[in-house]
């Protein structure tokens, strides 16, 4: 994990902005990418996500910016050759070459010219790295799609790159094939501590693998910074309609009972369900549609594992019903109707409980734990 | 019906036999219509590749021409490098018509809009982002054109059957480029047609046989390459 105030800047955009017949589809004032850090970037189809990635691979010619490399400018309009040779991409698709796998892996190497001895040596490895051994000699024509891709990404990190863009390389997989694909690349991501940035439409993954977040609507960044602070505290409806989860909470594994676990967070203890192991670091996201509020008893006969008494900070109207921040020790946002906020006298600074199943808690298992 | 069998027995008596004339025709049949796929080869993957991977104004316009090029009468082709070769054409100071090279160079016109147009289709038939695939992976834009066409041989191929298939079997161009000198610029389509003009038709279906034999044993090792290659 790399905090958020790591100097170690590797790559940084100026006032980028790339247009299509005339209209700008991408305008970047600033951007900067930490060595070693995982950047998610996230938003609908459509907003610029992609065309940012390429931009920052120096694949497509922006119509102006600045883009530097360990503060060294690239020459982004000609298409900067050395620059390319440090990092590497992953598109949604594979992309591989009508080759065996193990030709395919190799390739970034023997663009560079290296010798066949390196290449076997350094390739086994890669092969190895992503459970793709036993298919080096098969036609990459005759993969799977999850091995098609743990191909592409073999080819990508094999070459070592300082940085790697990956364009929604989850997207075309079935979900166990996805999820044991996302598994092994965070372990990679944080074993060979490779600089990412990653595209994708899917929060989950982003909160699996990102230490940052940017947030993305038609061509802008409306929101970037640690994935706790974009989850629970959106800038504007857009994220937080986007993000949908408007409570994540980053906490660590206390003690498990009877499938139910504790998870300790900042401020508090929650019951959640999840096949988790003790000390595991863990996300618990909570949708405010689950939370409950009362006034006075703290639901001593409800099913709700989750009680906490809590003070209502904001109270913001939202049409057809009222979204409620409240502080709990850590922040907590429910959604009431308008008719409750009537009935329970709810106001800001009101004392009140709030209440949700250990079920309803959406627990994505993390190695690391993220800033608060 | 005892013209095709006399003509049949003829044919394999000829071949059998190796004929000395037939031999050289059939040779410089091959060696004619072979170097001229090969350089519609060279400058048909070229021009097909740096058409497909470029963006300019009018490529609409170059893309449609070599389509049309793709059906080019030989007949016309033939005329026009006659033309062109004539003593007082713009190339007559080569004073190679009535020659072999003459041929060469007739078939060469012919099978390159051939090669072209099927280039230019194999590689825009590549994934969009592959191009920016290859470019990622650190490769300099000739490293990356290389690897296209890599990706394009098996579709390629089917260029180099159809360059191949188009000048080896024509007869226009070659008739009136090439003169039909016996011993010196006579192929096998120009002496079937000489052949079957006198009415000497056992020789013309001998001709027309080892003509049809040589088309298939060439394309079948080249589809033997093409299905080898294909992925399994």
């Amino acid at each position: 994990m790399i905090p958020e105030t790591c100097p170690a800047i590797l790559l940084r955009v100026e006032d980028l902005q790339v247009r299509r017949g005339g209209v700008t589809v991408l305008d970047i004032p600033a951007l900067a990418i930490h060595s070693g850090q995982i950047l998610a970037l996230i938003g609908p189809n459509g907003t610029g996500k992609s065309t940012l990635l390429l931009a920052l691979a120096c694949l497509l010619k922006p119509f102006q910016g600045r883009i530097f490399f360990k503060e060294r400018k690239i020459d982004a309009y000609r298409g900067d050759f050395n620059y390319r040779r440090h990092i590497a991409m992953v598109f949604q698709e594979p992309l591989l070459f009508d080759a065996t796998v193990f030709d395919n892996v190799a390739s970034g190497l023997r663009i560079r010219g290296m010798g066949r001895a390196e290449i076997e040596r350094t390739v086994s490895g890669y092969l190895e790295l992503f459970g793709i051994s036993p298919l080096a000699r098969r036609s990459a024509r005759k993969l799977s799609g999850g091995e098609a891709q743990r191909t592409s990404l073999a080819r990508a990190f094999v070459t070592k790159p300082e940085i790697v863009f990956l364009d929604e390389p989850f997207s075309s997989l079935d979900p166990p094939t996805r999820e044991a694909l996302i598994g092994d690349l965070e372990r990679i991501l944080r074993e060979t501590h490779t600089t990412a940035v990653i595209a994708t439409h899917d929060q989950t993954e982003a909160l699996r693998l990102a230490d940052r977040i940017a947030v993305m609507n038609e061509g802008r960044m409306v929101q970037i910074g640690p994935v706790a602070e974009v989850m629970n505290r959106p800038v504007d409806g857009f994220v937080a309609s986007f993000v949908g989860v408007e409570t994540v909470l980053s906490g660590r594994v206390l003690r498990i009972s009877d499938g139910v676990f504790v998870a300790a967070v900042e401020g508090g203890e929650i019951q959640a369900v999840g096949h988790v192991r003790t000390g595991e670091g863990v996300l618990c996201c909570i949708r405010p549609e689950h939370v409950t509020l009362s006034t006075n008893t703290p639901f001593s006969e409800s099913s709700a594992r989750n009680v906490f008494s809590g003070t209502i900070r904001k109270i913001t109207p939202l049409g057809l019903f009222h979204r409620v921040h409240l502080d709990c020790g850590f922040d907590l946002v429910a959604y009431v109707t308008r008719q409750s906020i009537e009935g329970l006298a709810l106001e800001e600074g009101k004392s009140v409980f709030a209440s949700f199943k250990a079920t309803s808690v959406h627990v994505i298992p993390r190695k690391e734990s993220i800033p608060m | 019906m005892d013209l095709i069998v006399e003509g049949i027995k003829k044919a394999f008596f000829l071949i059998l036999t190796l004929d000395a004339e037939v031999l050289g025709i059939t040779l410089l049949s091959l060696k004619v219509s072979g170097l001229a796929t090969l350089i519609s080869l060279v400058i048909g993957i070229s021009v097909g590749t740096v058409v497909a991977l470029s963006r300019f104004p009018g490529r609409q316009l170059v893309v449609s021409l070599i389509n049309t090029g793709m059906g080019l009468p030989p007949v016309v082709v033939g005329l026009f490098v006659t033309i062109f070769l004539w003593r007082n054409g713009p190339l007559g100071f080569l004073e190679i018509l009535y020659t072999p090279t003459a041929i060469i160079l007739a078939q060469a016109v012919i099978a390159t809009p051939i090669v072209t147009g099927i280039s230019l289709a194999a590689i825009q038939h590549l994934p969009a982002n592959l191009r920016l695939q290859i470019l990622a992976l650190g490769a300099t834009r000739l490293q990356m054109v290389w690897i296209l066409v890599k990706e394009a041989r098996l579709p390629l191929l089917a260029a180099v059957m159809a360059g191949f298939g188009g000048v080896i079997s024509e007869v226009g161009a070659s008739i009136m480029v090439g003169g039909n000198i016996k011993g010196y610029s006579r192929v096998l389509t120009t002496a079937t047609v000489m052949e079957t003009s006198r009415g000497n038709f056992d020789i013309a279906i001998a001709l027309g046989i080892i003509l049809l034999i040589l088309s298939f044993f060439i394309n079948a090792i080249l589809t033997q390459i093409q299905q080898r290659e294909r992925p399994r």
